[in-house]
């Protein structure tokens, strides 16, 4: 167990994490540079377009060091963003160590500071990795700089490298050996071990990723996971090194995978602690806890024919993915579908993006939700995520929406956009410190469902890519909400129904009547759009009807041709949306969600 | 109700001949309809048109229309015109109350042609006047003068041809009302039985096409071509002509072309000559097919005995109902409200349509209006997509 090193990476996005994981991978000798690519832990194509990592990987790493000893380091690969900071948290909890790689022209970013607080929440050995050292850009002394008053951490203990160029690679290695301390454990104890990952895999079923604490456990045991009481019989145990490599058993410290026969991933909960049934543990891992949906999204087919194909695909994309939740749901405008409840916005982007491309569905995604919570006036509580049930205004008490604390950082420069863009969005309350000069942190009280939609676009566009962001959950509070319905031709669209905050409704309303006069195609009718509140109302658009649309001549010749094009015409609108004797093209479902700069 | 038991508008009635004749002394700007510009071919298109005509004789014994199309089958000499009658009367029985035309153009249209047609019975003469301006003539590539046009109405008359239409262009971009109100009263000084407003259309691959796509020419704009229209129709029917068809007049419904009314009636026709097109037969063996767009081809194959065609095709219920609403709907005549039944979402749309003024039902029919006209393309997916 002393050769033993559990540790993790973590960094604000594009700071080069997956590019250090692939360094350290090509240096133990994992893969040739033959069969080597970039972002090898990111199976997914999504991962690797976006340069994102969506699900952990964790691999072993056997490393000789400089000393000649030769350990096994264990990698724990975690996703990079706020909507998966549970997982994140998990596989934390898994470790004793972690990196935290620090880009050299950007410095500390607000996800730096966000991942640096849930590494001392494990008390884990801190290592500062400044990366990307090759670029002309980099300013390894303000960099030093803000890891001293940013982040309060040791600067003189600092690893410098470029991944990319794989500089200072050994370094970060010797690092690891000399600074991450050797898991603790025993071996002979009752089992204990902590889930933090899980994926499918069509052939075996469930996979779940786990840390021993203590005990071992090996093919043949039957073990319980201590949240749910089920039980099951393990097939094999394993290191992950980029393949499955089975093991007899594993022990106290080390960090594999186990194949149980266990059929989803919704079975397994990640935080979890696995014990044997035959001799268990007194208590479980702590920090288990169920994880909640807080962003809401309504998803139909484009076609009301393809439903039963959603329905399928739904089914086998939540084999992968616990965290999305759904039912059934069903609009006017857009047939039937399903409510769907995500762990965030890039969470909703993903599983839209994976049912697009790996399922091949096309899918109109409803404009994001929170969950709202209302007293009526028989003092009951009701939770609504789902503008559809919004309840009658006139039974309404009181209604509240969640909050968040949202951290920005950003060069100073920025701050009066920034400022403006946070008060726009009905951010109050701010905190401004200026930890080194020329950089600010400022903090504000904001309702999530302003930051759920496009926040995150217009941080990038009003601070030129420089301003970053984070936030947490903080409470419920009073807020003076309204349905907003928009009605084309006047008719209720039911699918583009918001509940917003009644000062942010006229602009929404605006907003939304614009897009779909510029996605809705001409009629050969006037058509009206309107934002309305209960009868009021509130905002207005016209698409103006074509005059002409007439074939002069249409004889013998002509009518098959012309029957060809009508035929096209006839498909094109099978993937349009009938409203009344409107036909609303999907892009003007997608246009609604999109940022006003792009 | 079973398709089979739906009321058909075509029941009972004669297909129609239509005989293309591919020959033009020179190409017109806008025109696309297929056609040579050498003469030379001719004896051997003759010949060739004798030999299709042998392949129908069983099929399509009796019709009660004909109609020579082109191209410019005023190009024909007498003695051509003579054979071709001929041939085709030798070969195929007509109604005694058949219509009997034919496209000319003013230059080639001459009085001694004229007695010949008139000698087989021809009762009507479609004439590509297409203005009465110079400026607006030689823009289309039109070979003659407003006053061979006149000239070639008078002699019509002097024929003693009592339903004469006069074909006209109007919307060019350059053209102001005030020259296509000369060029239409002008026209209706002669008091044309049948009268064809086309607008301007820049048909793919034509000369016209290729000079907007140079930018040298333009469409005029969208509200100008639908101001054209309407005044267009409100004009004539005000001078007693119906607007019986997007582009077409008549001086009384007896006047309304009876060959084309069996296009947009989804009556059987049988197409002769390079690139003609002929239907047969109601869905499930509704059949369309159409021969092959050149003289030479078309020539060769017949000579090693094969059918012309280009191509065919088995027309499905629904594509016989769509092409039905869309050919309907251009005509005075509208759809029978049934057909519409066929089609789920039609009654929704339908209300939206008269609301907007596009449509109006009466007599259990839906009927287009003049706006509705000006953007019947649209209609069909709208009411049966």
């Amino acid at each position: 167990m002393r050769q033993i090193r559990n540790f993790s990476i973590i960094a604000h996005i594009d700071h080069g994490k997956s590019t250090l994981a692939d360094r350290l991978i090509q240096h133990a000798g994992l893969v040739d540079d033959r069969e080597f690519r970039d972002q090898i832990l990111d199976n997914m194509d999504i991962e690797r377009e976006r340069g994102i990592t969506i699900k952990s990987q964790t691999v072993v790493l056997p490393y000789t060091s400089r000393s000649g000893e030769t350990f096994q380091l264990n990698l724990i690969d975690t996703p990079g963003h706020a909507d998966f900071s549970y997982e994140v948290s998990r596989a934390l909890a898994s470790c004793e160590g972690v990196l935290l790689l620090i880009d050299a022209s950007q410095g500390v970013q607000a996800q730096t500071i966000a991942n640096l607080y849930a590494a001392m929440e494990h008390d884990l050995a801190i290592i500062p990795v400044i990366n990307k050292i090759d670029l002309p850009s980099a300013d390894i002394d303000r960099a030093k700089e803000q890891i001293d008053h940013d982040l309060g951490l040791d600067s003189e203990n600092v690893v410098l490298c470029s991944a990319k160029e794989g500089k200072g690679i050994e370094e970060v290695l010797e690092a690891i050996v000399n600074r991450v301390p050797p898991p603790g454990g025993d071996s002979g104890k009752p089992l204990s071990a902590l889930i933090f990952d899980a994926h499918y895999d069509p052939f075996r079923g469930a996979i779940a990723s786990c840390r021993v604490f203590d005990g071992k456990f090996g093919p043949g045991d039957l073990i319980r996971f201590m949240s749910t009481g089920a039980t099951y019989k393990v097939e094999e145990v394993g290191f992950f090194r980029l393949h499955r490599d089975p093991q007899k058993n594993l022990t106290a410290g080390s960090v594999g995978y186990v194949i149980a026969g266990i059929k989803t991933v919704a079975d397994i909960r990640i935080g979890d602690t696995m014990t044997l049934d035959s001799n268990p543990a007194a208590s479980a891992q702590p920090g288990f806890k169920d994880v909640k949906p807080v962003v809401f999204s309504s998803i139909y087919p484009i076609s009301s024919d393809d439903y039963p194909s959603l329905a399928d695909a739904l089914d086998k994309y939540k084999l992968n993915d616990a965290a999305l939740v759904y039912q059934k749901d069903s609009s006017i405008a857009l047939g039937q579908g399903f409510r769907c409840g995500f762990l965030g916005l890039l969470h909703l982007d993903i599983v839209q993006e994976r049912l697009e491309r790996e399922f091949d569905q096309s899918i109109i995604m409803t404009a994001p939700s929170v969950q709202y919570q209302f007293t009526l006036d028989d003092d009951s509580s009701i939770t609504v995520e789902n503008p559809q049930y919004y309840p009658d205004p006139i039974n309404i008490k009181e209604a509240r929406e969640p909050f968040i604390k949202a951290v920005l950082i950003l060069p100073e420069r920025y701050m009066g956009a920034v400022m403006k863009l946070c008060l726009e969005r009905r951010g109050s309350n701010p905190r401004v410190v200026y930890p080194t000069p020329g950089r600010v942190e400022i903090t504000f009280d904001m309702p999530l469902a302003e930051v759920v939609f496009d926040f995150y676009d217009r941080l990038k566009t009003v601070t030129q890519g420089y301003g970053s962001f984070d936030y947490e959950l903080t409470e419920y509070r009073e807020s003076n909400l309204v349905k907003l319905d928009i009605l084309v031709n006047g008719e209720r669209v039911d699918a583009l129904s918001l509940i917003v905050h009644r000062d942010r409704a006229r602009d929404w309303g605006v907003q939304v009547c614009d897009r779909l006069k510029e996605e809705i195609p001409r009629h050969n009718f006037k058509i009206a759009i309107q934002g309305a509140i209960g009868g009021k109302i509130i905002s207005r658009s016209t698409i103006s009807p074509f005059r002409k649309d007439v074939t002069a001549k249409c004889y013998g010749g002509d009518i098959s041709r012309k029957r060809k094009l009508l035929e096209k015409q006839k498909k094109g609108k099978k993937r349009m949306k009938m409203v009344g004797a409107v036909m609303i093209p999907q892009s003007a479902f997608v246009s609604v969600l999109k940022t006003k700069d792009e | 109700m079973s398709p089979s038991s739906r009321p058909r508008m075509n029941s009972g009635q004669l297909p129609g001949l239509y005989l293309h004749v591919p020959f033009c002394r020179s190409k017109c700007f806008y025109c696309d309809f297929y056609s040579v510009a050498s003469p030379a071919a001719i004896p051997r298109w003759l010949q060739a048109v004798r030999a299709e005509m042998d392949l129908y004789r069983e099929k399509f014994p009796r019709f009660d229309t004909l109609y020579l199309g082109g191209g410019t089958p005023s190009i024909l000499d007498e003695a051509d015109l003579a054979a071709l009658f001929e041939s085709i009367f030798d070969r195929f029985a007509f109604h005694p109350d058949s219509e009997i035309s034919m496209e000319a153009n003013p230059e080639s249209l001459t009085p001694g042609k004229l007695k010949t047609l008139r000698s087989f019975g021809l009762n009507r003469i479609s004439l590509g006047v297409q203005s009465l301006d110079e400026a607006d003539l030689r823009f289309l590539g039109r070979r003659h003068s407003p006053g061979q046009a006149l000239r070639a109405i008078e002699a019509c008359r002097s024929a003693g041809l009592a339903n004469l239409g006069v074909d006209l262009i109007y919307g060019l971009e350059t053209g102001s009302l005030k020259s296509w109100k000369k060029t239409l009263d002008t026209v209706l000084e002669y008091r044309p039985e049948h009268i064809s407003c086309y607008q301007l259309t820049f048909e793919t691959g034509t000369a016209l096409w290729k000079m907007r796509r140079a930018g040298r020419v333009r469409s005029m704009d969208e509200k100008m071509q639908a101001a054209f229209f309407i005044w267009t129709s409100r004009y004539l029917e005000r001078r007693g002509y119906r607007h019986y068809e997007v582009s077409n007049f008549a001086a009384g419904s007896e006047f309304m072309c009876r060959h084309n009314l069996k296009y947009w009636r989804h009556v059987a026709y049988l197409g002769l000559g390079p690139s003609a097109h002929s239907l047969r037969g109601a869905p499930p063996c509704a059949k369309r097919w159409w021969n092959v767009k050149s003289v030479r081809d078309y020539c060769r194959m017949l000579a090693e005995g094969k059918p012309p065609l280009a191509g065919s095709e088995l027309l499905s219920r629904d594509q016989f109902d769509l092409e039905a609403l869309d050919l309907g709907l251009r005509t005075c005549e509208g759809v029978d409200m049934s057909i519409l039944d066929e089609f789920p979402q039609s009654r929704k749309v339908l209300e939206q349509l008269q609301k907007s003024g596009l449509i109006r039902v009466d007599e259990g029919r839906a009927r287009l209006t003049r706006k509705g006209f000006l953007v019947a393309d649209s209609l069909a997916v709208m009411l049966g997509g």
